[in-house]
Order: structure tokens, then sequence, then C-alpha cells
């Protein structure tokens, strides 16, 4: 039945042809999305399949990644994880739902296998497998060294060319394997395990040349570090270029920012014996030689002696000499020294000497007393002036200047009051007159109004 | 191993060489302790210079075994 019969006819559907119908218009208009937003309710059954919802503020969505397309999940999906995904919608008859089948996933904002790397490192982390007190300490003198890596790539290609460039006497065990791609992280796990087996380098390298994130991925596998790990032989991790950090290299004993630095911290030390052997053999011969001129001019002198007792005298007076004037130099040098030493002391000590400091402050302190001082006088002589000119203005109101031109204060006898006003006077009562200088009680005679 | 009998000889030339360095020897000892100490260094030189850089590859077989043969490397 063609889709559009259904709404040009009045058909009766059952509900399972209804949702075959869905399902073929929305396989067939959405076979590749991809959709972005953040997991919940997310479920990891035992199956392998994941399930999860995949949500945004407005809505949500089923999703399902199913056991064949999980198994290439490097990172570990948790909620609230901001996440892309790529697939396609399908129904879920049973439930009447849609849901995307993922096919790919990637974290939201980041790389997966920069996530991976994060999550593997974390786990590993508390784990304790990257824990100093594992780490096995390198031989100081190796012998023979393995070396696990591609047998055509730039690792094994530059660790023998510095081993060759520093004759280094080194016997080198090369266990090939492939280092990227499918089923690489686990054969080099296999050969870190054979190589324990075999037991016969001292020392294991573990590596490849320069890549890409993605070529560089089998050394950032669990089953790579876990083999790191259990390894008994002390392994260098030597993986790509100095910058990149892989789990490998946290889980290795030592590592080495290239495969050439690898090869080279292997035959150091031998380096290093070699110089060794070659003082020691120098130090030998020259140990017995002096010994032996020792023997031979103390016994010449012996012989000599037997002879001529007094050139054994001389010689032990000559030695006596030599001694006095050297102890009379020595005491005199020691003396010179020490003065010199003295003088110096004392240059620094009079340049740092607090009492300078002291004696500064104190000048600095009496200059400021003394410009306060200064101030406050001129602060003084101000006031003084400013009080002179309000004493003389006070001086013109005051009376007393009134009354030393001759003017004289009349007051009534009986109440004290001033006399302005001449009608306010009976004649006969009694005045008391205030003059300048003295008063003098006064009778009024007449008045004159 | 071979290694640990190069050590012992290293560490026994060092003491010989400071016992002959502090000069209390007698000159019989001294002798003694020369003519040793040359021993172990002769021993040590030859154990360095016959360590020829050899190179290797292990090839695994089908029952778990290993074949070795000369590597060289792709220039």
């Amino acid at each position: 039945m063609a889709l559009m019969d259904i709404f040009s006819e009045k058909t009766i559907l059952t509900v399972s042809r209804l949702t075959a119908l869905i399902r073929g218009v929305l396989e067939d208009n959405f076979d590749q999305v991809w959709v972005e937003g953040e997991i919940s309710n997310l479920s990891l059954p035992s199956s392998g399949h994941i399930y999860f919802t995949l949500k945004d503020s407005g809505a949500q969505v089923r999703c399902v990644m199913f056991k064949s397309a999980a198994k290439n999940l490097k990172f570990r999906l948790s909620d609230g994880m901001g996440l892309i995904v790529r697939g396609r919608i399908s129904v879920y008859d049973q439930r009447g739902e849609y849901q995307i089948i993922c096919e790919y996933l990637e974290p939201a904002g980041i790389g997966a296998l920069q996530l991976a790397f994060i999550q593997l490192k974390e786990r590993l982390a508390r784990e304790g497998l990257f824990d100093e007190a594992h780490k096995r300490p390198m031989p100081r003198f190796p012998k023979r060294v393995g070396v696990v890596t591609s047998p055509t790539g730039a690792a094994i290609h530059d660790i023998l060319n510095v081993l060759k460039r520093r004759f280094a006497s080194l016997e080198v065990l090369l266990y090939p394997v492939r280092v990227q791609g499918d089923g690489a992280a686990r054969e080099i796990a296999a050969a870190i395990a054979d190589m324990n087996r075999l037991a016969e380098v001292d020392v294991l390298i573990v590596g490849r040349g320069g890549g890409s994130l993605e070529d560089l991925w089998a050394f950032n596998e669990e089953i790579v570090a876990r083999a790191v790990r259990r390894s008994r032989i002390p392994i260098i991790s030597a993986v790509g270029h100095e910058t990149d950090w892989t789990i490998c290299d946290f889980a290795a004993d030592l590592r080495a920012p290239t495969p050439s630095a690898a090869a080279e911290l292997v035959s150091a030390s031998a380096e290093e014996l070699r110089g060794q052997v070659e003082s020691l053999i120098h130090r030998l011969r020259l140990g017995i030689e002096s010994y032996l001129a020792g023997r031979e001019s103390r016994l010449d002198l012996l012989r000599r002696a037997l002879h001529d007792p007094t050139i054994l005298m001389g010689h032990l007076a000559q030695r006596v000499d030599d001694l006095t004037e050297r102890l009379a130099l020595g005491l005199e040098n020691s003396l010179t020294r020490r003065r010199e030493q003295f003088h110096r002391l004392e240059q620094s000590f009079s340049f740092k000497n607090p009492i300078h400091a002291i004696t500064d402050q104190r000048q600095r302190l009496q200059r400021l007393e003394s410009d306060g001082n200064r101030l406050i006088q001129s602060k003084m002589e101000g006031l003084r002036l400013a009080f002179g000119e309000q004493a003389a203005r006070l001086e013109v109101l005051s009376p007393l200047s009134t009354l030393a031109r001759g003017y004289a204060i009349a007051l009534k006898s009986t109440d004290g009051t001033v006399v302005t006003d001449a009608a306010r006077l009976a004649e006969g009562e009694l005045l008391r007159l205030t003059f300048h200088r003295g008063t003098a009680a006064c009778r009024v005679e007449s008045r004159d109004t | 191993m071979a290694t640990e009998k190069f050590e012992t000889a290293l560490k026994k030339l060092e003491d010989i060489v400071k016992r002959l360095e502090g000069g209390s020897l007698s000159l019989e000892d001294s002798l003694k302790a020369f003519e040793e100490g040359v021993k172990h260094a002769a021993f040590c030189s030859r154990k360095l210079d016959e360590a020829e850089r050899r190179v290797e590859v292990l090839l695994k077989r089908k029952d778990g075994t290993f074949d070795r043969e000369p590597f060289e490397p792709e220039e």
C-alpha cells in the first residue's frame, strides 16, 4: 500500500502496520544525523549495548549504541557528559518510541582520544600504577638491551645510530612489533611479556618514532600500561617526540623524550664504565711507580749514609732548616691573610654599621625638630601680632582710655547706676565720680536740663 | 651473569688502587697488590672490549619458541 493511500481513503491500519510505516518514513529520511546533547539515564548492561537519553533544555531522545559499535569506543560515558552522536533514526516497535541507533560518539568540546587518554590516566593513577614506589632502578651497567618496536620504523634506526656513534659495547635484541593500527597494543604487551620470559636483557626500550595522536595510540592502551608495570625487566618508554606523553611513559620505570635519548641513557653508563676502568689502570701504574721511586731515593740516601754518616746528618739539618723556613713563612702568610681578612671585614662592617644609620636618623630628627621650632615660632609671632591688633582695637572701646582723656563716669551712690541724664538727678543727691585714676564722692548742687 | 663478575673485578681494582695510593704497604705487599690490580684491570678491559655490538632480531615460531637472526636495519 502506498503511503498516499492512507490519507486518501479510510484505511484501517493495525498498530504494527502504522508503526512499520512510520519507521519507514523515519529511516528513509534520517539515515545519517549528527546530534549534540547531554547524556542522562545512562545504562551499561552486561550485554555490551549502551543505552542513554540525549537531552537539551527543550527535548530529549532515546539513544542506543550496539555492542558491535560500542567496542570501538575509547572513552567512558557518564551522566551529564556533553556528547556528539552520529547515527540513524529508527523506531523501537514494542514501545512505539523512535531512537537514535548510534554508530559513533565523541565528547563535545574535546577530542575522543584526548578524553580517553585523560580518563585512563586518571583511573590508572588512582589505582597506583604510576607510583614512584613501583619504579625499578635502571641497571648501572647494562650489557644487553631489548627493544620492542617496529623493525622498519625510525625508532630502531635512531637507537642503533646512537649506539654506533658512542661505540657502546651493547648487545641489542629487537622484538619486532607493529606500533600502530588494530592489534598493535596487544602485540606490544605480548612482546614485553615474552622478553620477561626469555630474561636475556638487562633493560628494555619500548617505543616508536613520532606521529599523530592516533599513530601513537597503541602506547595509550591499558593493556600496554599493565604489561609495562608487570615487567620484571626495567623499562624505558620512548614514544614519539619530546612533547608526546603517553600512558606507557607514565607506567614505565623511566621515560626518554625520544628513542635516541633512550639509546643515550643505556649507553651512557657503558661509556662511563670504560672511562672508570681506564682511570683506575692509570692510577694503578702511577701508584706503584711513585711508591717505588720513593723507596728508591730513600734507599739511595741510606746507602750513601752508610758510607758517610754526615751525609745523612746534613740531609736532616737541611730538612730542619727547610721546615723552619716554611714554618716562619707559613706563619707570616697566615698573619697577612688574617690581617687582610680583618681589613675587609672592617670595611664592610663600617659600611654596614648601624651607628651610621642611627646618626643619619638623629640628624634628620634634629633637622625636623628645628624646622618644627621655626614653624611654631613664626606661627606664634603671627598670633602675637594679631593679638596686638585686637588688643589696640579693644583699647579704643575701653572706657579707661576715654577717662584718660579727662572724662569721668558718674554713678548714683544709692544704686551704683551710671548717670547719663541730668534730669534723673535730684538736688543734694550723692554721686560717685570715677576718674582715670581714683574716685570722688560729690553732691549735686544744681542741675541743668 | 658476566656483568656481576665484571663489577666484582672493578670493585677489587678500586680497593687495590686506594691501598697502593695510601703508601703504607710494605714493598712486597705493594708489588703483590700491583700484580693483582693489573690482572683485574685486564679482565675489566677485556670484558668491555669483547662485548661486540651484536644486533639480533627475535623471530617467534608457531610453537612459541624463538629464532634469532642478525638484524640489518634498512638504510
